[in-house]
């Protein structure tokens, strides 16, 4: 088992760096840089933009800008933020909790509710419950994010205004409130983001986890739970669940990626301030270290989140643990 | 001539079914597979059920714990008696309470009859936690007590493993175990060595005869191997198409089978000492159980079959004490000088 987690640590090591390339080459190769939106006017001489290009080493053939930053990398630094104006670390530093938290918020819920739907479906499979929930979870799961964000953003906070427009808490009044109404004010915030990102979640959750149950029900020793005289509903949680539960944890890690990707588009939306929120505001700016940086983050936490899954898998399942 | 279905020798059986029928409702139309079967179990008896893949024997089983799923029913007018009660008509929570409990089930598969992702140990407590209300602990000691009682060495250790760590043999008797949790009146085992090795095989019919005796209970062991009926069983029901064709105690049957079909059955026995080129077979299929035959069922596979199989459906002609049959042939025992070969021989359809 050790030895498969280091085999798998050192390709996600790889997987990481060649999508840093990537990145990399991608923002650079993109028109404009940092100074482009402030400097790229005729009351600027020309003189006074190279001299600040050149402080930056932005002048330089793009393979040597490449090989520095490497070696920052190296360094275990990311870089200075130009639209901040502090380090790459710090911006994501501050950014990074916020984002796993709303992650974290929508990937347990999403799981937990996704499961309990498919059993509720399971145990009435076949009824008009079953096909209407069957319906909306198609209905979540082909929605794009960022427009059930939108959908969600007007809805709830214009039309029916029960929750804060954005941010993570409230600017003003956060100061003066005791702990206690610091963390209602922040679940305040964080409440229609992540049920957002859970509800899209928890579609997929639930369409998989009904398929899993329903193709673990035919099987030999569901008809041994039978035999034994346990109720239909104690079949389904005990011996059916079990076993179904399994590709799902799959799911968990091929989920990171959508999660991850969904909390971008979410967080710019909510005005969430997370790494997403930070790293699409850096795009525009042409912020290029934010920008990498921001991407390292997020690949090595997709590559985490599928190395994480398979371990729980081996875990969970008896033929796999002694591996 | 004609009779009634059932043996009359046997004083209130364990188990009584009258008129059984389970059919399914399929796009293709009504499969009737088990279509009117009666027979009793006496307490402690073994009784054989024999008869070939389609026959409705494994139908027949899973009815007599309601096991059936849709889109398959126990149609109304079927009885199942069982220590006083109707298993057809009672409730949800009562047939529930018999299952592994008074009746239990040995199956053919025991790889798949296991759950994978839980040690043997605890799924052969579960019965006990269901049915007796039995702690975990309790549960647990007494599911070990019960794997070594069937000759499983180091119970204790061998309980905390998952099924795919155990041989075929020891998963067979894990679920010996589990079915004998509570000493059931009647066990079935539905081609419970059919998955083993022919060495395992005997161990295995040994142990479950042995367990039978100490317990008491009566088995319904249903196979197409007429070796493992003459290795336990006092009394054997051969079924074809849905119905029961033949009954009659082993000693009988053997010396004297009267249904062409178990006829059929005796010749595709294997002798020790013959020396074979191929084995012997019945020719064609089982036909489709939404379309029986009218008439005789057997009638195309049949090398006496004459006009009257056509025209009439067979009832249980008494053959002998406690030895019925579905052959015209006990009316007119003479047709059986003439044989033919079969219609389906004739038509081409041969099975190879």
């Amino acid at each position: 088992m050790l030895r498969y987690i280091a085999q798998r640590l050192a390709q996600a090591a790889v997987i990481v760096a060649i999508v840093a390339t990537i990145t990399f080459a991608l923002i650079h190769l993109a028109p404009g840089d940092p100074f482009s939106a402030v400097m790229d006017n005729p009351n600027v001489s020309e003189t006074v933009r190279q001299t600040l290009r050149a402080q930056y080493g932005l002048d330089r053939p793009l393979p040597e800008q490449f090989v520095r930053y490497v070696g920052l990398l190296a360094h275990g630094e990311l870089g200075w933020s130009f639209s901040h104006e502090r380090p790459v670390r710090e911006v994501l530093g501050t950014a990074l909790p916020n984002t796993l938290l709303l992650m974290g918020v929508a990937l347990v819920g999403s799981f937990v509710f996704g499961i309990l739907i498919a059993l509720f479906q399971v145990s009435r499979r076949g009824s008009v419950t079953d096909h209407v929930l069957s319906g909306l979870s198609l209905f979540f799961f082909s929605m794009p994010d960022f427009w059930l964000a939108i959908l969600a953003l007007l809805t709830f906070t214009y039309w029916l205004p029960i929750f804060p427009v954005g941010g993570a808490f409230d600017p003003v009044m956060h100061e003066y409130w005791g702990l206690g109404g610091r963390i209602v004010d922040r679940l305040y915030h964080l409440a229609l983001p992540a049920l957002t990102l859970m509800l899209l979640a928890s579609a997929v959750v639930a369409r998989y986890q009904r398929a899993a149950l329903l193709d673990v029900l035919p099987a030999d020793y569901i008809r041994t739970a039978r035999l034994k005289g346990l109720t239909e509903p104690e079949i389904l949680r005990r011996h059916a669940l079990r076993n179904a539960l399994l590709p799902i944890i799959t799911l968990v890690g091929l989920s990171f990626p959508a999660l991850l990707t969904g909390a971008f588009f979410v967080e710019k939306i909510f005005s969430w301030p997370g790494m997403g929120y930070a790293v699409v505001l850096a795009i525009g700016t042409r912020d290029y270290p934010l920008v990498v940086g921001g991407v390292i983050i997020g690949s090595i936490m997709v590559t985490l989140g599928s190395l994480l899954s398979d371990v729980l898998y081996a875990l969970a399942d008896p033929r796999l643990r002694s591996r | 001539m004609r009779t009634s279905d059932a043996d009359d020798s046997m004083t209130a059986p364990l188990l009584s079914i009258r008129n059984l029928r389970t059919w399914f409702y399929m796009e293709a139309g009504v499969a009737r597979a088990v279509d009117g079967v009666s027979f009793d179990i006496g307490a402690g008896e073994t009784l054989g059920l024999v008869g070939e893949s389609g026959s409705g024997k494994s139908v027949t089983a899973l009815s007599i714990l309601r096991l059936i799923q849709s889109p398959g029913r126990i149609e109304s007018g079927s009885v199942i008696e069982f220590e006083g009660k109707d298993i057809v008509t009672l409730g949800d929570a009562e047939i529930r309470d018999i299952r592994g409990n008074r009746i239990s089930m040995i199956f053919q598969e025991p790889m798949s009859a296991l759950n994978p992702v839980f040690s043997v140990g605890d799924q052969v407590a579960e019965v006990a936690r269901v049915h007796a209300g039995m702690s975990r602990r309790d549960a647990w000691d007494r599911a070990v007590e019960m794997l070594a009682l069937t000759g499983i060495p180091d119970a204790e250790s061998r309980a905390k493993q998952y099924p795919h760590q155990l041989s075929g043999g020891m998963r067979q008797r894990v679920l010996i175990a589990m079915a004998l949790m509570m000493k059931p009146a009647l066990v079935i085992a539905d081609e419970p060595t059919t998955a083993l090795d022919v060495t395992i095989q005997a161990q295995i019919l040994d142990l479950l005869v042995d367990l039978q005796k100490k317990i008491g209970t009566s088995i319904l062991m249903i196979t197409h191997d007429l070796g493992v009926i003459a290795e336990t069983a006092s009394r054997v029901i051969v079924m074809y198409a849905g119905e029961v064709v033949e009954q009659a105690e082993v000693d009988e049957l053997f010396a004297k089978p009267h249904h062409p079909y178990t006829e059929g059955l005796m010749h595709s026995m294997p002798h020790i000492g013959h020396d074979q080129e191929r084995l012997n077979v019945i020719p064609g299929t089982v036909p489709a159980p939404t379309e029986w035959p009218a008439g005789c069922r057997f009638r195309d596979r049949c090398p006496y079959s004459w006009d009257r199989c056509e025209r009439e459906h067979p009832p249980l002609y008494q053959i002998g004490t406690g030895h019925v049959s579905r052959c015209h042939l006990a009316v007119e025992p003479e047709r059986r000088n003439s044989p033919h070969p079969p219609l389906v021989v004739e038509a081409g359809v041969a099975a190879a």
